[in-house]
C-alpha cells in the first residue's frame, strides 16, 4: 500500500520527478500548505518581488537552458499578476509551467477573499491550462502540464490548484503514462516534401534562408549550420532566431525587418526562394505584406501546422521538428547535387556578389561621438567584451534593437528578449532566471530607463541571492522608441515620453547594498564596463546616451522592407 | 451564407470555452452552437454555425485542431454533409384557425407535442430555410413563441480520426530532455 500524502507533497513529488530544480514565486494565503511543504524540500524556491517577474524569471531560466521554467503565485492578485508573463511566453513559445493557488473548491464562485477566475482569465494566455479540484487528478495533470509545455510548439501551461487539494490527503501512485488523445505533435516531416524542397533549393538562383525562433527552441542550430553550408545561401536570423546561426558565420546576413540591416532586407526582397525555418512571418519582419519577398517562392518548415500559410502562402510546406527535418533536407540537397555531378552554380555566385555589395553599401556599424556616448557605441563596447559569448537580456524598444543589431551572438540562447509581446520590464527578471540557470556565465541585462523602472523591485532579488547580473541602463531620458515615432510621424509632438527624475544609481543600488554609477562621457565607457564586470556582485551602470538618437535602418509602418530609411538625413519615403 | 464547423472534443470542463474563445478573440459572431455527448460519454460533438471568409476559417480550424481537448475539427462547408435544425414553437390558436394550423404543420412535417385550449406546441425539424418559412407562416396565425436548437450536422464522408496514443513516462522524459541543453 502506498503512503498517504498531502496534495502539496504530491505536487512537489511530481515536480521533482520532472527534474525541477528551482521555482520562481511569491507565496500567499491559499498556497500556504504548498509553501509549508517546500520548507524542507530540496527544490529551491526563489522569492521574487512581484509575480509578473516570477513568470519572466522562469522564462529567463527556460530561454537560457531549454528546460521548462516554473513559477508559482497565490490565488487572485498573485495569479492575475502572472498574466503578462504568460502571454509573453505564449507569443515567444517559451515552455513554462505556472502553478497558482485557488480558493477551496466549495468557495469557488462565491467572491471569496482573493478569488479570481484564473482558469478563465488565463485560457487565452496559455497553451493549455488546468483547474485541479480533485487531488486524484493532480499527478497526471502535473506531468501533462510539463509534457504539453515542452513538446511540439512549446508554450506556457498553467495549473490552478484549489486549497483543499493542497491540504487533502491521498494514496500517491506515481503516474507512468499520460494520455492526451487530441494533442498532436508533428515531428518527422513528409519525406516526399523534404525531397521536393531539396529540389527547389537546388533550382533556385537566389536562395535565402530565413531562420527564426524555432531554430533556437528546437535546438536545431547545428542542423541549421549544416544546411546553410550545404546550400551556401545567405542567411538571416530573426530577432527570436539570433544565435541560431553564429553571428560570425560567413553566411550570416544579420537580422531582417523593421530595424533589420539593409543587406538582410534587400536580400529578402531580391530572393527567388525563401527557406523559412521556424518563423511566423511576423509583421515586424515582413513590413507591407504585399511587397514582402515579391519574387520568392516559399518553403516553410514549422512544427505548428497553424503557422503554415497563416500570413504568406507556402509553396512547399513541411510540418515537423526542425531538428529532425533539417538533416534530411541537407542530405537530400547533397545527394541530388552529387547525382547531378556537383555542377557549378554561377547564379549563386552572382547572388552572393550582389548580397555582399549590399552589405558593403550600407553596413550595420556603430555610430561614435567624441563628446557623448552614442547608444550604438555602448552596444559595440558590450559586444567587444562579450565576444559573442555573454548572455544578454533586454526589454523592448530602442536599446533592444541596437543590442540585436550590434552585439554578436555566436550561440543560441544567449540573446533573451521579449520579441512577440514586447513587454517592458522583461530584461531584469529574465536575467535573474538566466543567471540562476547559468551561475558562472556573464549576464548583461541591457534595459532602457523606462523598462528598468518597471522592474525596480527585483533589485532586492538580485541582492538577496547574490546574482552578479550586470544591469546596463541605456538612459536617454525618454521612452526612446515611442519618442522616435513621435518625432518621425507625429511632428515631434513629444507626448508623455519624457522620463524625468531618474534615481541616482549609486544611491539606488547603494540602498540595496551593491554598486551603481552613472557615466556620460565616451572616455568613461570602457573603464566603467570593466569595473562593472570585475565587481563581485550585481552592478547598476547607468549610461547616459545621446537623448534623441534614432534607430536605423527603419522600415516605416506599412512600408515595404526594401524601402528603408537609412538615417536621419534621408527624407522619409512615406508621406 | 453560414458555414458549419463540426468538432469532436473531450467532454471536459472548460473545453467549450476554449473553442468559443478562439472565435471571440477574432471578433467572430457565433450564429448557433450545439454540443452534446457522443456514443462515447467521454467525448462531445459540437456544431458551430458561423460566417467567416474561407482564409479566416481555414486558419481558425487549424487553431481549433491545436486545442488539447479537441480531437478533430472539420469544416463541413467543404464536403458533403447534412445539416438539420429543430424548432419548438407555441402557437396561440383561435378555435377557427386550429384546423388550418394542423394542416400547415402537416405540410412542414411538424408534430404536435402539446395541445391546450389556447393553442399548440409544435416541433419541426429541417434545414434552416425551411424552418424560417414554417415560422413565418405560423406567425400569420397569431402570437407565437419560438425556440430553435441551432444547427446540428453530420458529415457524409468518413474522415479518418487520428488519436494520439498514451505517452509512457520514458517518452515524456525524452521530450523534455531533448529540449533541455545539458
Amino acid at each position: 500500500m502506498s503512503e498517504l500524502m498531502s496534495g502539496a507533497k504530491i505536487l512537489l513529488e511530481c515536480l521533482a520527478r520532472e527534474g525541477v530544480e528551482v521555482i520562481f514565486g511569491y507565496p500567499g494565503g491559499v498556497t500556504l500548505p504548498f509553501y509549508d511543504a517546500l520548507y524542507d524540500h530540496p527544490i529551491r524556491h526563489v522569492l521574487v518581488r512581484h509575480e509578473q517577474n516570477a513568470a519572466f524569471a522562469a522564462q529567463g531560466y527556460s530561454r537560457s537552458t531549454g528546460r521548462v521554467g516554473v513559477c508559482c503565485a497565490t490565488s487572485g492578485p498573485g495569479a492575475t499578476n502572472l498574466v503578462t508573463g504568460l502571454v509573453d511566453a505564449m507569443m515567444d513559445s517559451i515552455p513554462i509551467v505556472a502553478l497558482t493557488g485557488q480558493v477551496s473548491t466549495k468557495l469557488i464562485g462565491t467572491d471569496a477573499f482573493q478569488e479570481a477566475d484564473t482558469f478563465g482569465i488565463t485560457r487565452s494566455a496559455t497553451k493549455h491550462n488546468y483547474l485541479v479540484k480533485n487531488i486524484k487528478d493532480l499527478p497526471s495533470v502535473i506531468h501533462e502540464a510539463f509534457y504539453i509545455a515542452a513538446s511540439g510548439r512549446p508554450g506556457p501551461v498553467l495549473v490552478d490548484v484549489t486549497k483543499d487539494v493542497f491540504m487533502g490527503n491521498c494514496q500517491y501512485e506515481p503516474v507512468n503514462s499520460i494520455h492526451l488523445p487530441g494533442y498532436k505533435v508533428y515531428t518527422e516531416g513528409h519525406t516526399g516534401q523534404i525531397r521536393r524542397a531539396a529540389q527547389m533549393i537546388l533550382e533556385a538562383e537566389r536562395p535565402m534562408i530565413y531562420a527564426g525562433g524555432g531554430i533556437v527552441l528546437g535546438n536545431a542550430h547545428d542542423e541549421l549550420r549544416e544546411l546553410v553550408e550545404a546550400v551556401d545561401a545567405p542567411t538571416v536570423c530573426t530577432l527570436m532566431g539570433l544565435g541560431g546561426l553564429p553571428c560570425e558565420h560567413p553566411n550570416f546576413i544579420s537580422m531582417p525587418g523593421m530595424h533589420g540591416s539593409y543587406a538582410a532586407n534587400m536580400a529578402m526582397s531580391g530572393a527567388d526562394l525563401l527557406i523559412a525555418l521556424g518563423v511566423r512571418f511576423d509583421d515586424r519582419v515582413t513590413g507591407r505584406l504585399a511587397a514582402f519577398a515579391p519574387h520568392a517562392k516559399i518553403i516553410h518548415v514549422d512544427i505548428d501546422p497553424a503557422e503554415i500559410s497563416k500570413i504568406r502562402n507556402a509553396d512547399l510546406p513541411i510540418v515537423g521538428d526542425l531538428k529532425r527535418i533539417l538533416p534530411k533536407l541537407t542530405a537530400n540537397v547533397r545527394e541530388i547535387r552529387s547525382e547531378a555531378g556537383s555542377p557549378d552554380r554561377p547564379e549563386l555566385k552572382g547572388w552572393w556578389k550582389q548580397v555582399r555589395a549590399w552589405k558593403e553599401e550600407n553596413p550595420l556599424v556603430p555610430v561614435y561621438s567624441t563628446t557623448e556616448i552614442k547608444p550604438q557605441h555602448l552596444m559595440a563596447e558590450i559586444d567587444r567584451i562579450s565576444g559573442g559569448k555573454a548572455i544578454v537580456t533586454s526589454d523592448v524598444g530602442q536599446h533592444q534593437m541596437w543590442a540585436a543589431q550590434l552585439i554578436r551572438y555566436n550561440a543560441p540562447r544567449l540573446w533573451i528578449n521579449s520579441g512577440g509581446l514586447g513587454s517592458m520590464g522583461f530584461g531584469l527578471p529574465s536575467a535573474i532566471g538566466a543567471q540562476f540557470a547559468n551561475p558562472d556565465q556573464l549576464v548583461f541585462s541591457i534595459v532602457g530607463d523606462g523598462g528598468f523602472q518597471m522592474s525596480l523591485p527585483e533589485l532586492a532579488t538580485l541582492m538577496n541571492y547574490g546574482l552578479p547580473v550586470k544591469i546596463i541602463v541605456m538612459n536617454n531620458g525618454y521612452l526612446g522608441m515611442v519618442r522616435q515615432w513621435q518625432e518621425l510621424f507625429y511632428n515631434n509632438r513629444l507626448s508623455s515620453v519624457t522620463l524625468d527624475s531618474f534615481p541616482d544609481p549609486s544611491l539606488l543600488a547603494g540602498a540595496y547594498g551593491f554598486k551603481g554609477r552613472t557615466i556620460e562621457h565616451p572616455s568613461e565607457l570602457a573603464g566603467a564596463l570593466k569595473e562593472a564586470i570585475d565587481y563581485n556582485g550585481p552592478y547598476l551602470l547607468n549610461v547616459k546616451v545621446t537623448p534623441t538618437e534614432n534607430v536605423y535602418p527603419m522600415v516605416p509602418s506599412g512600408g515595404a522592407i526594401n524601402e528603408m530609411v537609412l538615417g536621419p538625413v534621408q527624407p522619409s519615403p512615406v508621406a | 451564407m453560414l458555414q458549419i464547423i463540426s468538432l469532436l472534443m473531450e467532454n471536459k470542463a472548460g473545453a467549450l470555452m476554449r473553442v468559443t474563445g478562439l472565435l471571440t478573440a477574432r471578433g467572430y459572431n457565433i450564429d448557433s452552437l450545439t454540443v452534446a455527448r457522443t456514443l462515447d460519454a467521454g467525448l462531445s460533438r459540437m456544431t458551430i454555425a458561423v460566417d467567416i471568409e474561407p482564409q479566416g476559417r481555414r486558419q481558425l480550424i487549424k487553431q481549433m485542431n491545436k486545442l488539447i481537448n479537441v480531437l478533430q475539427a472539420t469544416d463541413l462547408s467543404e464536403g458533403p454533409a447534412v445539416t438539420r435544425e429543430m424548432v419548438l414553437m407555441r402557437v396561440r390558436a383561435s378555435q377557427e384557425s386550429r384546423a388550418a394550423i394542423l394542416k400547415e404543420s402537416e405540410i412542414f412535417g411538424a408534430r404536435v407535442v402539446d395541445s391546450t385550449l389556447e393553442g399548440f406546441a409544435l416541433e419541426a425539424t429541417g434545414d434552416a430555410e425551411k424552418l424560417d418559412e414554417f415560422v413565418n407562416i405560423m406567425q400569420s396565425y397569431g402570437e407565437i413563441e419560438v425556440t430553435r436548437s441551432g444547427a446540428v450536422a453530420v458529415s457524409l464522408e468518413s474522415k479518418k480520426l487520428r488519436l494520439s496514443p498514451p505517452i509512457p513516462r520514458g517518452e515524456i522524459m525524452l521530450v523534455e530532455e531533448k529540449n533541455g541543453v545539458a
